[in-house]
């Protein structure tokens, strides 16, 4: 065991130590815990990968922005005057300054720095520097400093903005089929848009980010860690008439103590670098009330043949692998912002369906609050086993997590792949992404 | 309905919480009654914004059942809290019909192991007057920082 102050280079300087910490059925716990690792993620994994920044919705007229900070670095994602939705280092190229500091609002026409009032386009590019004559003859043009607010590499998919950092795969390439389920999340507006509403539910996580990701296709956990409170729901509703109409709270709640079989069956598919989803047969949204009016909606805008196809697809969580996490079914998102090691905000996002009735509004609304709020008895289980483990892996010993449940070697070499919903095929898929983007 | 009886009322409702008599604290609420701690500053609309909660009676008894669960594990160890209050205003008073509006901020401090957290907030109680006295029909705490980043909250400002 080498001493803490020689730990903080070992991964960066021995490409092979990095690799061994991902072995094909279980993962190291540096992993999880390792400042120096979290830092490589940050530069490799989170910069050459397509990180969800957010939602085309969020910015509808030239000059709106929102910030973000993506791989723990800021962003602006902002609606150029010419309309184009742009993505920006939130930095001023003078001293560093974060030209916006809102969580959202609008320019106008141009970001000024607060500072010294470098001025910028809304595509970045470098306008105006009070006193430009105080830089005659310096190396001003040979330096970064006009190249202004640096671009970044961004695509839009049915108005969810991701963002590149570095160079890597192709946006298609790099997500391939696995966009399908944010086809069926936008699909499921009658009119076919998406937009962003009710505000954002910040919960912060005191554990590392893989945590989280990790547990939306966790189908053994849910179970056990929810027996105090879906199990409580279950009980609640115990005896009473099968005709009363069951609260919509308790429809939420009550799926989250299923059994074994009821997961085992809901079945989950996986896709190269990562991403996957679980409820590829049905789901924990499967047996809601059904909403009338809404789907005389959708069979109007889609016809009856489609709109049942659409309706009847129920996913659970889809992993857009490692920042973005999506219900298509009760039209929520998660987003995954690491802070450190040991540190995350998780982002709960819902959507309006454009041309549906408000009570779909009123239910995903309902859902994130009672399943992604800071006031959460779901959450509050949910980061507790979390945080155990955060802990619970500075033991010595035994020194690896175990994901080896229906391994079967030949998943090696398969790239997309249907499982049972209880395999661990979604946390050993994540890891070879990682471990490939881990790579120097 | 004087003052001081609404006053009183009030600082005995976060008493109940702060000792954990939750069986107690859930009969101050009538049936129709609302426990709403919103997410934006002056929100208005608890049911197409997103809220930290804004529960009815079932999802009270749920949190309060759930707490007595021995798989409750984000209780282990349990945590504790402590409501610091400025003495309660009346906003608006209708004798007439028995409602009553008060305003208290306060200070929460939340406590698990060797963790501690706390919230500056704002309580306005809506009151009604009933055959077994005063009961609330809404209470709505607005916290200072609602919007902010927050871990896990366990227990009821």
């Amino acid at each position: 065991m080498p001493l803490m102050a020689d730990r903080g280079r070992r991964y960066r300087e021995d490409p092979g130590a990095l690799q061994a910490l991902v072995e094909a059925d279980r993962v190291h716990r540096d992993v999880y815990i390792d400042p120096e690792v979290f830092q490589l993620e940050m530069e490799r994994l989170w910069a050459r990968t397509w990180i969800y920044v957010g939602h085309a919705s969020q910015v509808p007229q030239p000059g709106d922005f929102i910030t973000a900070d993506i791989a723990a670095q800021p962003v602006i994602l902002v609606r150029h005057t010419d309309g184009t939705v742009r993505v920006l280092m939130n930095r001023c190229a003078h001293k560093g300054t974060k030209v916006v500091y809102d969580f959202a609002g609008n320019t106008g026409k141009t970001f000024r720095c607060p500072y010294h009032a470098w001025t910028y386009r809304t595509d970045g590019s470098l306008l105006n520097i009070p006193l430009k004559e105080g830089y005659q003859g310096t190396r001003l043009h040979a330096t970064g400093a006009v190249g202004g607010l640096t671009p970044v590499t961004h695509e839009t998919y049915r108005g969810f903005v991701f963002a590149r950092l570095a160079a890597g795969l192709a946006f298609r390439d790099y997500f391939g089929d696995s966009l399908s389920s944010i086809d069926n999340l936008a699909d499921r507006s009658p009119e076919g848009e998406l937009e962003i509403a009710g505000g954002v539910l910040r919960y912060l996580h005191n554990c590392n980010w893989k945590m989280f990701v990790e547990n939306l296709n966790d189908t053994m956990h849910p179970m056990i860690v929810h027996a105090s409170s879906a199990g409580t729901a279950k009980r609640l509703w115990e005896g009473k008439p099968a005709d009363a109409p069951k609260p919509m709270a308790i429809e939420q709640y009550a799926p989250f103590a299923n059994d074994y079989k009821f997961f085992d069956d809901m079945g989950v598919r996986v896709y190269p670098h990562g991403h996957g989803f679980s409820g590829v047969n049905f789901s924990i949204h499967s047996s809601y009330s059904s909403i009338p009016e809404y789907e005389e909606a959708m069979k109007r805008a889609h016809g009856p043949e489609r709109a049942q196809q659409i309706l009847g697809t129920v996913r659970h969580n889809t992993v857009y692998y490692p920042s973005l996490t999506i219900k298509g079914a009760i039209q929520s998102i998660r987003v995954a912002r690491p802070l450190a090691a040991d540190r995350t905000v998780i982002e709960s996002w819902t959507f309006r369906l454009k041309g549906a009735p408000p009570q779909l509004l009123e239910r995903t609304v309902m859902y994130n609050r009672l399943i992604n709020s800071p006031m959460s008895v779901v959450g509050h289980d949910d980061l507790h086993c979390y945080r155990s483990a955060q802990e619970g892996l500075a033991a010595q010993g035994h020194q690896w997590v175990n994901l080896q449940r229906n391994f079967d070697p030949a998943e090696l070499s398969a790239t997309e792949l249907t499982c049972n919903g209880t395999s661990d095929i979604s946390m050993r898929n994540q890891f070879r992404a990682w471990r490939e983007f881990m790579a120097p | 309905m004087n003052e001081a009886e609404l006053a009183r009322f009030v600082l005995h409702e976060a008493r109940l919480i702060d000792e954990k008599r939750f069986d107690e604290w859930y009969e101050l609420f009538t049936d129709d009654a609302y426990y709403w701690v919103p997410l934006a500053p002056g929100q208005t609309d608890p049911l197409e914004h997103n809220s930290l909660a804004y529960e009815d009676k079932l999802l009270l008894r749920l949190r309060i059942e759930r707490l007595k669960q021995p798989t409750a594990y984000s209780q282990k160890p349990a945590s504790r809290c402590l409501h610091v209050m400025q003495a309660p205003e009346v906003e608006k008073s209708d004798p007439a019909r028995g409602e009553f509006l008060t305003r208290t901020p306060f200070l929460y401090t939340e406590t698990r192991g060797d963790e501690s957290q706390r919230y500056a907030a704002t309580a306005w109680h809506t009151l009604v007057r009933s055959a077994n006295g005063l009961r609330i029909r809404l209470k709505r705490v607005d916290i200072l920082n609602a919007d902010a980043a927050l871990p896990s909250i366990q227990l009821f400002l």
